[in-house]
């Protein structure tokens, strides 16, 4: 999934001076599951800013509304009877979810309300983790189903670098060495052999190297 | 000749050879650099100049590299995968070449977390062990990395690090292995003080007719105080330092924990000049380059062969 963390309140208070009355709106989808931009964390910002405003001596209305997927168009039309009231739309999606709102009504400020981090998984109960860079060219099959690129700090494709210690990277003693996960389960599944390969040099156009990126299914054209 | 390296001629007439290392100053310091390097002249077959190590800004390891070779001297041109993607290193290598520089070492270099610009962007284009296989690439086939012939190809010694104590310990080995399938002529070794993990690491390298494909320096460092014992023992990653070891340095009182330091050092070219698949030492005098000419004379390195 999609990983976000709520913006510093002084930033979001700051980014809402100039208005009076805002419609918050989150997403049902990845920021639900990381627990920064579902339905609680709406009602929970939503009133923090109230009262926080209050405060100020200067009211804000904010209103709730929480979309089943914000960076689904289809979605993002249900906004369509209502917006006109507002100052502004205040995403607590991702950043996809923010753009496909503020596509959809130009006229209209759309601001971010969390910080989009990374596409991960979840360690533990509310710890997330980078897990996928989304290279565009997946080479799991060779490491051990471990990602040397979004998981070493070098993305070194024939690790491990000199500075991994006792399992863990030269970064700190909190992250795990990728290429010592990597050893570790090429040697469980018998494909030690995968190692001693030189892996080439990456071609990286299908990542973010190669300019903005596009999939187009002509299959699926209606 | 795959070069006109000092050092590869140095090593192909059989020589124990004995490599040095200098830092580029933080900041345009042109005599700063002649000071340093006149210590080591003479003392040592070629000397590393070191590309942002530990991630700090310094003067660009090439311009240094020029600097002692107009002084005479051979360079080891190092370059990390850090700070450059692979057009800049490409770039950059014809320029050395063209300018005579013959020797490099290829990097990985340390994380910009390390360093006095932890916001800069990692680059990391390529990892070391394809950096080496362009370099040679680019040498043996006249060829760039993108496939274009090159116009008077670049003729580079070219080197590799390696981490004996790095782990996972089983790994290192095969890792090194890797270094000399992509080409690399000759290894130099992070710091050494576990002598017993050092020799173990050889006997494999041997066993795998490694040191029958590159030249293997093993890297030393001259214990200057107890202080700098016990950070090398617990701050720097990868680094081994055995108790044994900082206890021996410890032990002095302080005005004679240098001195111990140099015999200590003395004592581990000695035994490393006996280790089978040993072709040398590279001697990591950093900020003591003034003491490297008492040391290599002691360790009865000199006088330095002419090739
Ligand atoms: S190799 Fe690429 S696609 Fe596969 S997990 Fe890593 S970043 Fe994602
Ligand atoms: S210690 Fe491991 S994870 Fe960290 S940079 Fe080196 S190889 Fe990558």
């Amino acid at each position: 999934m999609i990983t976000a963390e709520r913006k510093p309140m002084e930033e979001i208070f700051r980014s809402l001076e100039p208005f009076g009355k805002i419609l918050l709106v989150g997403c049902n989808e990845c920021v639900t599951v990381c627990h920064a931009g579902g339905r609680k964390e709406v009602a929970m910002l939503a009133s923090a800013l109230r009262m926080g405003r209050l405060k100020q001596g200067a009211p804000l209305t904010v209103d709730e509304m929480t979309l089943e997927r914000q960076c689904d168009p289809e979605y993002a039309e249900e906004l369509a009877l209502v917006v006109d009231q507002y100052d502004a739309v205040c995403s607590m999606a991702c950043g996809c979810g923010v753009q496909t709102v503020a596509e959809r009504y130009q006229g209209l400020p759309v601001l971010p309300m969390v910080n989009t981090a990374f596409m991960g998984s979840s360690e533990k109960n509310g710890v997330w983790a980078e897990r996928c860079a989304g290279c565009g060219n997946c080479v799991l099959g060779m490491t051990g189903g471990i990602c040397p690129i979004a998981r070493c700090s070098k993305r070194i494709f024939n690790g491990p670098c000199g500075g991994s210690s006792k399992g863990k990277c030269e970064i700190s003693p909190d992250v795990d060495c990728a290429w010592q996960l990597i050893w570790d389960r090429l040697k469980q599944l018998g494909q030690t052999e995968l190692y001693s390969q030189i892996m080439a040099p990456k071609d990286w156009r299908s990542a973010r190297d190669g300019g903005p990126r596009r999939i187009v299914r002509e299959d699926m054209a209606i | 000749m795959k070069s006109d390296s000092n050092l590869e001629k140095v090593l192909a007439a059989g020589h124990f050879a004995v490599t040095g290392e200098l830092g580029p100053p933080r900041g345009a310091n042109l005599q700063a650099i002649k000071d340093k390097a006149a210590h080591l002249k003479g003392m040592v077959d070629a000397v590393n100049v070191t590309d942002n190590q530990t991630a700090v800004v310094r003067m660009a390891s090439w311009a240094v590299s020029l600097v002692l070779r107009e002084m005479g001297m051979e360079p080891n041109y190092q370059m990390v995968c850090r700070d450059r993607n692979r057009l800049a290193m490409q770039s950059d290598i014809l320029g050395a070449a063209a300018l005579g520089i013959n020797t490099m070492l290829c990097l990985s270099g340390d994380h910009p977390s390390f360093g006095d610009h932890p916001q800069a962007a990692n680059v990391h284009d390529i990892d070391s062990i394809q950096q080496i296989q362009m370099v040679t690439t680019m040498r043996d086939e006249g060829r760039f990395l993108g496939g274009a012939e090159i116009d008077t190809p670049p003729r580079m010694f070219v080197g590799a690090a390696a981490n004996p104590f790095g782990d996972p310990f089983e790994l290192r080995v095969l890792r090194l292995g890797k270094k000399v399938a992509a080409g690399a002529d000759f290894i130099q070794t992070q710091c050494i003080y576990n002598m017993e993990r050092f020799a173990e690491y050889m006997r494999q390298a041997v066993d795998m007719g490694l040191t029958e494909k590159t030249k293997l320096l093993a890297g030393v460092t001259p214990l200057k105080s107890a202080g700098m014992a016990r950070y090398m023992a617990k701050k720097v990653p990868g680094m081994d330092v055995p108790d044994e070891v900082v206890k021996r340095i410890a032990d002095q009182p302080k005005e004679k924990q240098a001195e111990e330091g140099i015999k200590l050092l003395c004592e581990q070219i000695e035994q490393l000049r006996e280790m089978p698949g040993v072709a040398g030492i590279h001697l990591m005098a950093i900020e003591w380059e003034h003491r490297v000419p008492e040391i290599v004379e002691r360790a009865g390195l000199l006088p330095r062969p002419q090739v």
